[in-house]
């Protein structure tokens, strides 16, 4: 065990406690209570961590200032001058984005009989939905009902989910479950076939589905397997940079560059869509975050510029139980799923102080207040705090060997630096983790705009001001499919090939230009640049004094 | 080992640093507030430096570093070579080697911890061949697995897969089930499979362990566990409209109602843990 000193006293105390902690029933919180915890600890209530958006169509609503950076910034290169009359790619349904909305999309528009292409910035199957460890949602114990999983959704969404996304979420589910099961996705069955379900911060059963703690993986492996099978054509390394429209503003395909050579390349799609994940690598707050690293809110910012209309964009979802030590992997996932078998959060007195099972901006708020009011965090060497996760209580209450079995990849994860998570608990601390927000749609994955679809995280409204856990997982399946079946319909009943073109661009940087945003201010970001300071900004190759733009 | 910055040994140039290890460093945004935050790492000690050698070419980093933010300080700016950054997406293999030892030796860069004098290349992507199939009308015998990969059967047992393998995979041992046609053991030795390639990099046979085992969990989720019967009735009830109704009705009422409902242990009691 490779925990320091300073922090093997607090241990003690929480060894001491488990016993007695194993018997004590903790209450949930009250309507009054989470908002008051909400008020004075969720880091969306910081007032000055946001701004109004001066610019197009959520002018004069709120956001953090790092998504506010990307929405109102100028394009990244001047599309306006390519040549327009010979697309490098002429399709039916493009789709941007190679994680689990993107290929299932992709996989059913193919179904479909549409002529696809996806293309993705990085590689198919980069993407969060591949670190997604805990679960997916969907109501088919004899028990539970869609009725009740929406229920759950709305009381995890403070009330304020779009009613027809929530209801599309629920009602889907147990079908793209079902789905999943028939490609093979290796869920967790007792011997008669039944799926293994346990539950997850805020749902009334256990309805969350799992294959080990590798969830969204397994399920990323298999679709992608899938989509190699299916011969769907795709482009790895192309980031979409602006989208292309036509001469009514409806959207007709992108421009994409090849991020290893920078050649530009054009594509011409009746139907297009956006599946290009959250904003988690923006580090609202100078959060550390859970997010791949191409999670830069690229599709907010295309979809914002041809004038489709964000939701939610003032709510980001802080999950609990980031890693807090070691040092190395700060701010990384500790799967609810430690929470839903049944481990405790402790403070630095060895006693629980909250319900480890509210909402994740519950819990997350509770842990907050915890270090910083109360006190009663645990001190780490560099200067970070958090509260202990109890994850050996579950060998204690499952049997010897269960967390190792049961939590392979957590348990790997914290092995690499000696702490062995079934012998000792491990240090927790919120970190950044889901974009609640996104772009607006209706049932059918429709944007605001014509020819644009979207799925995924880069979607907003079905989970209001919050998301439940394993509800992602589902979202991106769910209207990841019905992107594919809609664009693909749409598509099908277009006789010709759409015009393209660049003229929405025009327009939109003359609105900056108006608001007086800043000129070397650019976006989509495409990528976060870890660089020292000193480095940033720079081609490698060329020196200082030769930044782009 | 640590130790204060010096020039690097045996002659190779080092590229200067200055030693300001930001929280760039950790993978945080330079122009974050500082203190903002209480879980925001401080700075690593920047007195203490290593040298990494990345491709030859030896840099001078803060030690305590993985491998991938090394690269980063050093001055990268990944396209390949990085993914998720947390240990699940088999973007960043690498393969290195330290002071005085032969042992070629294997990490995540996103995981790895770097060590003074270490030599090391990523490896992104490695050329493999996939087979073809239909899952749905595929019927598994125990041949199956040996008819859309041959190649298994030359196997010849040297173990560089498993001692290759960054997530302690007994490789070897799941190509060896494999060959038996024993798919549930193929599929639970193969399970934590990152697909990072490196196995196939090193198999003097040419075998593409992770795709072998990717077709037997398929195969194994598929065919061989039986069907979540559960699941298969709500699907027919949602199917024969007789769940849309209750949904509806909720999806018709206020917030104040959707809220009375909801804390209301009669209508929405939990199920025990």
């Amino acid at each position: 065990m490779v925990y320091p000193e300073s922090m093997r006293e607090s241990i003690k105390r929480l060894e001491g406690t488990r016993k007695e902690r194993m018997d004590q029933e903790f209450v949930m919180r009250t309507a009054d209570q989470k908002k008051e915890l909400l008020k004075g600890f969720h880091p969306d209530y910081i007032e000055e961590s946001m701004r109004e958006l001066t610019v197009g169509p959520n002018k004069g609503q709120r956001t953090p200032h790092e998504l506010a950076d990307v929405l109102e910034a100028y394009p990244v290169s001047d599309v306006g001058g390519l040549d327009f009359g010979s697309p490098d790619y002429d399709v039916d349904v493009l789709v941007i984005g190679g994680g689990g909305a993107g290929v299932s999309a992709a996989l059913v528009a193919k179904e479909a009989g549409a002529n696809v292409l996806l293309v993705t910035k990085l590689r198919v199957g980069d993407a969060n939905t591949r670190m997604a460890q805990g679960g997916i949602q969907g109501a088919d114990k004899p028990n539970d009902s869609p009725e009740r999983h929406y229920l759950d959704v709305l009381g995890g969404g403070h009330f304020k989910n779009v009613p027809e996304l929530a209801k599309a979420l629920v009602m889907d589910a147990p079908g793209v479950v079902t789905w999943l099961e028939k490609l093979g996705v290796m869920f967790d069955k007792e011997d008669d076939g039944t799926m293994k379900t346990i539950h997850g911060g805020g749902t009334s059963r256990k309805r969350m589905h799992f294959c080990r703690d590798y969830t969204g993986a397994e399920i990323m492996r298999v679709l992608r397997d899938e989509m190699l099978n299916h011969d769907v054509p795709e482009v790895e390394f192309a980031a979409a940079i602006e989208l292309l429209t036509d001469s009514k503003g409806a959207v007709s395909g992108a421009v994409l560059v090849n991020l290893e050579t920078g050649q530009k390349r054009i594509v011409r799609a009746k139907t297009t869509i956006l599946a290009t994940g959250g904003c988690g690598r923006l580090h609202m707050q100078g959060f550390p975050c859970t997010n791949h690293y191409g999670a830069t809110a690229d599709g907010l910012v295309l979809a914002y510029r041809v004038g489709a209309e964000l939701a939610f964009i003032d709510t980001i979802q802080y999950h609990p139980t980031g890693v807090a030590y070691p040092e190395q992997i700060v701010g990384l996932l500790i799967t609810e799923k430690v929470r839903s078998l049944g481990a405790h959060l402790v403070n630095s007195e060895g006693n629980r102080f909250i319900y480890e099972l509210e909402s994740r901006d519950i819990t997350a708020s509770a842990i907050i207040r915890e270090c910083r009011e109360q006190k009663k965090g645990i001190d780490t060497p560099t200067g970070g705090v958090g509260v202990w996760l109890d994850s050996p209580l579950l060998d204690v209450l499952k049997g010897e060997g269960f967390v190792r079995s049961s939590l392979p990849a957590m348990f790997h994860q914290f092995a690499r630096y000696d702490i062995e998570m079934d012998k000792v608990p491990v240090l927790t601390y919120p970190t950044q983790h889901y974009q609640n927000g996104g772009i607006l749609v209706n049932g059918k994955a429709e944007t605001g705009v014509k020819g644009l679809y979207a799925a995924g995280e880069t979607v907003g409204g079905i989970h209001g001001r919050n998301r439940l856990m394993g509800n992602s997982l589902l979202d991106i399946l769910v209207f990841g499919r019905r992107a594919g079946e809609a664009a693909a319909e749409a598509a099908k009943a277009m006789k010709q090939a759409p015009e393209i073109g660049a003229s929405h661009v025009g327009p939109f940087v003359e609105e900056l230009k108006a608001a007086g945003v800043p000129k070397d201010r650019r976006s989509p970001k495409l990528l976060p640049d870890y660089r020292r300071p000193e480095m940033q900004g720079r081609y490698a190759f060329l020196g200082p004094e030769c930044t782009p733009a | 080992m640590r130790k204060k910055r010096v020039q690097g040994s045996k002659g190779s140039r080092v590229e200067p640093s200055d030693g300001t290890c930001a929280r760039v460093a950790v993978g945080l945004p330079t122009d974050a507030e500082p203190g903002l935050d209480p879980s925001t790492p401080q700075p690593l000690d920047p007195s203490s430096f290593v040298t990494i050698h990345v491709m030859g070419k030896a840099y001078e980093v803060p030690a305590g570093l993985t491998i991938m933010n090394a690269m980063e300080y050093a001055g990268y700016q990944f396209i390949r070579g990085c993914g998720c950054r947390g240990g699940f997406c088999g973007a960043c293999g690498t393969v290195y080697r330290t002071k005085d030892s032969y042992k070629l030796k294997v990490g995540l860069a996103c995981q790895t911890v770097i060590e003074d004098g270490m030599f090391l290349t990523q490896l992104p992507f490695y050329p493999a061949n996939k087979a073809k199939y239909d899952i749905e009308t595929l019927e598994p015998t125990t041949q199956t697995l040996v008819r859309y990969y041959p190649e298994i059967m030359r196997c010849i047992s040297c173990n560089s897969c498993t001692k290759i393998c960054p997530q302690d995979i007994d490789v070897m041992g799941y190509i060896n089930a494999a060959i038996r046609g024993d798919h549930e053991a193929v599929a639970d030795m193969s399970f934590d499979c990152i697909m990072c390639g490196l196995c196939a990099s090193r198999c003097p046979a040419e075998i593409v362990h992770y795709n072998v085992g990717l077709l037997a969990r398929r195969i194994v989720g598929a065919k061989l566990h039986k069907r979540a019967s559960d699941l298969a009735e709500r699907l027919k009830e949602i199917e024969a409209g007789e769940c849309e109704p209750g949904v509806d009705k909720l999806t018709q009422m206020s917030e104040e109602e959707l809220s009375k409902r909801f804390y209301d242990k009669k209508i929405r009691d939990i199920e025990p843990r």
